[in-house]
């Protein structure tokens, strides 16, 4: 398995290189949303109103972070399960997005939805989030303060560990890598 | 007949609250770099390792190890030559866990209803067992849940004639079935026996044993190592990516049951086991 070091946003040559097991670190911003952000930007993209965010050829982060201590640019983060955002993830790539993060295998649609709109699911390692949080050089609320952790965040992350779980030819390393070692 | 003041309370829960969510129970920490060692898939090990790096991290810099900070699960086991004097007892856990959260920077994680979905903004509403016991002591114990794995745990009525092979295809079925979702490997909590309400609780105190310590009874502690082997062939993995560390720990908890009935609760953690537990 290939690790490939990437700056977003992603472009479509970077995303051809990738393929379920590879080993990525990515550098540039990414932008945080999980449940109650995604309910609002569907709202909006139903509505063919602007987003409050051009996420258009970006990297969405599903991460809620914990408060910064004194001192620190952010607290831990880590991604949460991604099969919660699974109802408007085919919108969103639709729309442009050209990367989720998140932690744990997705609807089927999901995975087609990666091939038809040539976009990648990335896994990020879920729980180590203290760690995780030291690859975020900058952090700053975009849109939705109102919803606290779960307000939209543009943070920009220098090598930022995570495998690609969805890549844009079908292959799915949740299946493949459960495949390998499953004695029963 | 013992007096304790329940601002006692206020603080060990607020202490507890936070160093749960800083310092991963050195139990646990030794089962995932175990996994680490053993485990046979490349990615899985990387995995692993980098577990156990965010693990010292966040015991050395004091931040959560994970930022899913869970709903804190709270047990009071109060001996019964206790006396509780200067306030409430249930808002003096909530006032704890308030306290804690606020000044620990841990995550508001709780909506104030399962509907409208507003957070609280404090972490409460804490979930709080109460139990009455001998003795003139309170053992105090805090377990923040996350929602992840949390979310994937299920509970069933299986008939009695199934018998324990039942109970190993279901908590089978829902180990595969959470898969990735549950940030494996995990610590399955078991409930058997008992009622509706109650076997859902026997499967998170399960969750409260320390890992390596078998339940009592040789009959159920052949059940976890069993059970332990099988949800390690199924080939999930760390994170689900695949590999032969699903599971760092099975503990099984049983109560008798009604003669029709065998219920069976699988509490699912992952493996940010977080759990705290101080004596008053």
């Amino acid at each position: 398995m290939a690790t490939h070091r990437l700056i977003t946003p992603l472009l479509d040559a970077d995303i051809e290189k990738l393929h379920s097991g590879d080993e990525v670190l990515l550098t540039g911003p990414i932008y945080t949303a999980r449940d109650a952000a995604h309910k609002r930007l569907l709202e909006l993209l139903e509505k063919k109103r602007e987003l409050p965010v051009d996420l258009r050829g970006q990297v969405i982060y599903y991460s809620g972070p914990c408060p910064p201590k004194p001192g620190q640019v952010i607290g831990s983060a880590g991604p949460t399960t991604a099969y919660r955002m699974d109802l408007f993830t085919p919108a969103m790539l639709e729309y442009g997005v050209k990367g989720t993060i998140g932690k744990g295998p997705r609807l089927e649609k999901v995975r087609e939805a990666c091939v038809r709109y040539r976009a990648v699911y990335l896994a990020g390692i879920g729980g180590a989030s203290a760690l995780l949080a030291k690859t975020v050089k900058k952090a700053d609320i975009v849109a939705y303060e109102d919803l606290g952790t779960e307000a939209v965040h543009r943070l920009e992350v220098e090598d930022f560990p995570l495998i690609v779980a969805y890549d844009i030819y079908g292959g799915d390393i949740y299946s493949e890598g459960i495949g390998k070692y499953k004695e029963i | 007949m013992r007096t304790v003041h329940v601002q006692k309370i206020v603080d060990e829960v607020a202490r507890l609250c936070q160093e749960a969510c800083y310092d991963l129970p050195p139990d646990v920490l030794k089962a995932i770099e175990a996994a680490s060692s053993s485990e046979k898939s490349p990615l899985g090990q990387g995995i692993l390792a980098k577990l156990v790096e965010n693990a010292y991290l966040a015991s050395r810099e004091r931040v959560p190890c994970c930022h899913d900070t869970g709903i804190a699960a709270v047990f009071l086991e109060i001996g019964q030559d206790v006396h509780l004097t200067g306030g409430s007892l249930h808002e003096a856990v909530q006032e704890g866990v308030r306290r804690g959260y606020r000044e620990g920077c841990l995550r508001k994680s709780v909506v104030g209803d399962p509907l409208l979905r507003v957070n609280t903004g404090d972490n409460t509403p804490a979930v709080v067992h109460t139990e009455i016991v001998d003795g003139d002591r309170i053992t105090l114990s805090v377990l923040p849940k996350g929602g992840g794995s949390e979310n994937m745990s299920a509970l069933s009525f299986l008939l009695p004639g199934e018998g324990a092979g039942g109970v190993k295809k279901f908590v089978l079925d829902t180990v595969k079935n959470a898969g990735g979702k549950a940030c494996p490997p995990l610590v399955v909590g078991v409930g058997i026996g008992g009622t509706f309400d109650y076997v859902a609780l026997l499967a998170k105190k399960a969750l409260l044993r320390r890992i390596g310590t078998y339940n009592k009874q040789p009959h159920l502690a052949r059940l976890e190592m069993e059970l332990l082997e099988l949800i390690n062939k199924t080939g999930i993995g760390p994170l689900g990516l695949g590999g032969s560390n699903t599971a760092l720990w099975v503990a099984v908890e049983s109560f008798g049951a009604h003669i029709t009935a065998l219920p069976v609760a699988v509490n699912l953690q992952c493996h940010a086991a977080r759990r705290k537990l101080c004596t008053i």
